[in-house]
């Protein structure tokens, strides 16, 4: 069991990773969905596809991004 | 604070004994042993034991004395989390991101044309480069961003500078970022030219791209894995597929093309590339670029470590006096210019106070992510320098010396090199370019073709088979022009919001990043601006290479000198004075190379006014030098020469305005006898976190 939790935990990590690599900024959509909810509760989430499409906007707005 | 007075327990202080024995042993073995080959492992061995030694000693003096980082503090992340820029983020993602972000191609071409000065110089500054310097100052501007909300470098210079430093710094930004989409695009044009396999899998790129943002966009948002695989699949499939094209007589003299006509395509490819939306095209190919850069950073460490190879190339050659063929000038200061990122590269500096910042959950964290990032990346660039110098130094000096000196046949390119003392038949060099598919391997140079046959070579002796090695070698081609070509549509894009924030200054309409107008304006700008000197590189006498390398060094290590200096100003007003030496020796030294590497750019043999005045004089007699055919060939190379004179020489002015500035901020923070950093409040985090 325990072997499970933590290969689940692992491509959980890796998920992440892969995401923030390539321009999805937020870790994860459910941590973002999770912070609206928690702080902001009047505001409805964006759904998946929503959320996707801005963050690739903000990505490519300008600062830096990659190296040589 | 607190580790620092834990004792270390008797066991710790034997195995890291036992490192720092290990890691002298095999540094002693590169460095001494003469006359004989020695297996690439010591350098492996000896480069791992620097790197622990360095993160575990040098890496946490840095963290508790001259930064004292603090892990009850509030990091950004924590104080203004809002669930999209600023998210307290697991430590190895923040990791795995920055590394990401840092590691392009810059750490794979530097040691591989510094490699002609034997692998011993290269890889003892890559080592020690990066311990004192380039690892000390993405560590330290992370740290000082940390502080300060997770703001940006040029944010930061100007608080602790003033405005004028601030700004005198952005405009040394973008001078740099066109000189390295330039540089970094001649890369691309180099490996193609009258590469038929190279630019049908290069071109195929852009309708895999398309086609992936298609899909990402309306068929499955938001599933990058699974577009990245259906990439990659059709990638690697363009690969198999150009074999044919290049055989075909009918395809192959459609992507057969010469390096103007490469040039040309780029530059107009960067323009549209940048003017469509992010979504079709520069996305995908960005998640298709990270993802193989990852993959292949990892092939071409396993396939170090299975095929164990020789060095080939001698320790030192004779080129440390400056003669060499690749690249002009002596040991000091052109090493330590040629070889920027992997040893110290400005550019971090822009990452490390860009989104890195905005994602650690714990100042604590920081060290591992900034320090042992970059050192990550010092791996890469010892790696890209083993490549090198397991090739046969005949094959590596074809490959690498331009035209001009070793002419455009295999016998008369034989005869020079081995001249030079590095034996070589023709035959060898014609059969290595059979290996790999191409008709000639001759100055190609600019890194990637180097690094892509050593890659082909070494993977070849892991998993041997028929014609491997040309797929090998295109695929190492392939994914060095991917993440490039991804650079370079990234970089346009900066670039142009930076036109336009200049732009609107003047005349504030341009500002708007909607407009349809300032946005293809600012975009030209933008690609004339870099368009120039990749054009001024393809028609190069000596090849491009030659000519826009060191002034990329001497960009990217001014910009590095200014981050350290920022760091070193910033040391001084926290009062810490005694731990000035820290980020101020490499700041010095680095000074020191750039200024010393652009007065030799400037003034003397090897210098851009000896190579203009060389064909000025030449056109004044009448006479044509090749490459140019007619006298406006020569005026142009006159004209790009001098040029080339004036980015020096601005380089140079912005080097010395900078250090100026912060010698003054240092002096007026010296008296003054409390701190005056700009610093954000302390606030623990075990009181944010109750909220």
């Amino acid at each position: 069991m325990e072997l499970v939790a933590r290969w689940q935990a692992f491509r959980k990590r890796a998920v992440q990773t892969a995401r923030l690599c390539c321009g999805v900024r937020v870790p994860d959509y459910e941590g973002y969905v999770k912070h609206l909810h928690e702080h902001h509760p009047e505001r409805p989430g964006p759904s998946y596809a929503e959320f996707f499409r801005e963050r690739q906007e903000a990505r490519y707005k300008g600062g830096g991004g990659r190296c040589c | 604070m607190h580790s620092a007075t834990v004792k270390p327990n008797p066991a710790a202080k034997i195995l890291w004994f036992a490192i720092a024995i290990v890691g002298a042993w095999c540094l002693g073995v590169v460095a001494l042993r003469r006359g004989e080959p020695i297996n690439a492992i010591w350098v492996v061995a000896a480069a791992i034991a620097v790197f622990v030694i360095g993160y575990r000693f040098y890496g946490k003096f840095v963290e508790h004395r001259v930064l004292q980082l603090d892990p009850s503090r509030a990091p950004p992340s924590v104080l203004r989390n809002d669930g999209l820029d600023y998210v307290p983020t697991d430590k190895w993602v923040v990791f795995g991101h920055h590394f990401a972000a840092i590691a392009g191609a810059g750490p794979l071409v530097g040691p591989v044309l510094a490699a002609q000065m034997g692998y011993l110089p290269g890889t003892l500054w890559i080592l020690f480069g990066v311990v004192f310097a380039g690892a000390v100052q993405d560590f330290m501007i992370l740290g000082l961003s940390l502080r300060r909300d997770g703001r940006s470098l040029g944010h930061m210079l100007r608080e602790e500078l003033g405005p004028l430093p601030g700004i005198v710094a952005m405009v040394g930004v973008l001078v740099l970022m066109m000189i390295v989409l330039a540089v970094l695009a001649l890369v691309v044009v180099k490996a193609l030219t009258h590469s038929p396999w190279g630019t049908f899998t290069v071109a195929m790129t852009i309708p895999i791209a398309l086609l992936m943002g298609a899909y990402l966009r309306w068929f499955r948002p938001g599933r990058i894995l699974e577009v990245s695989i259906i990439g990659l699949a059709l990638l690697l499939l363009s690969i198999w597929a150009g074999k044919f094209v290049a055989d075909s007589a009918s395809l192959a003299p459609i992507f057969d093309l010469d390096a103007k006509a490469l040039a040309w395509w780029l530059i107009g490819y960067g323009f549209c590339a940048s003017v469509l939306p992010v979504w079709l095209l520069l996305a995908p190919r960005d998640y298709l670029s990270t993802f193989l850069k990852i993959g292949t950073i990892a092939l071409l460490a396993l396939a170090i470590f299975l095929a164990a190879p020789m060095l080939q190339m001698p320790a030192v050659t004779q080129f440390i006096d400056g003669t060499g063929p690749v690249f002009q000038g002596n040991l000091f200061p052109f090493l330590f210019i040629t070889i920027a990122c992997g040893a110290v590269s400005g550019w971090h500096s822009i990452i490390a106070s860009g989104t890195t910042p905005k994602l650690l959950a714990n100042e604590g964290q920081a060290r591992m992510v900034g320090y042992g990032g970059m050192l990550m990346e010092a791996f890469v660039a010892i790696m890209a320098m083993i490549a090198a110098a397991s090739l046969h130094p005949g094959v590596y000096f074809a490959m690498n010396a331009p035209g001009a000196i070793i002419g455009t046949t295999a016998e008369h390119a034989a005869q020079v090199i081995s001249q030079w003392g590095f034996v070589v038949t023709p035959d060898a060099l014609l059969q290595t370019a059979k290996d790999v598919g191409e008709q000639s391997i001759l100055s190609r140079a600019g890194g990637a073709p180097t690094l892509a046959v050593g890659m082909a070579q070494l993977l070849h002796n892991v998993m041997p088979g028929e014609g491997m090695m040309a797929f090998w070698y295109h695929y190492a081609i392939l994914f060095e022009a991917l993440f490039i070509l991804t650079t370079v549509d990234a970089g346009t894009r900066v670039g142009r919001f930076m036109i336009q924030e200049i732009a609107g200054l003047i005349h504030k309409p341009l500002q708007a990043t909607e407009s349809w107008a300032g946005n293809l304006l600012a975009t030209a700008i933008c690609v004339a601006l870099w368009g120039y000197f990749l054009y001024q590189g393809a028609v190069d006498p000596l090849g491009g290479i030659n000519t826009l390398w060191p002034l990329f060094g001497i960009a990217n290590q001014m910009l590095a000198a200014i981050a350290l200096m920022l760091a070193t100003v910033v040391v001084v007003k926290l009062k810490r004075e005694r731990y000035v030496w820290v980020p101020g020796i490499p700041a010095v030294w680095l000074i020191v190379c750039t200024l010393a590497a652009g007065y030799e750019k400037l003034v003397g043999p090897i210098s851009f006014t000896a190579a203009a005045d060389k064909y000025a004089t030449a056109l004044a007699n009448g006479q044509m030098l090749a490459p140019a055919k007619t006298v406006a060939a020569m005026q142009q190379i006159i004209t790009n020469n001098r040029v080339d004179m004036a980015m020096t020489g601005i380089f140079m002015a912005l080097v010395v305005v900078m250090t100026l500035f912060c010698l003054r901020a240092v002096l007026k923070a010296w008296r003054i006898n409390h701190p005056t950093a700009n610093e954000e409040p302390y606030v623990a985090l075990a009181d944010v976190a109750a909220h």
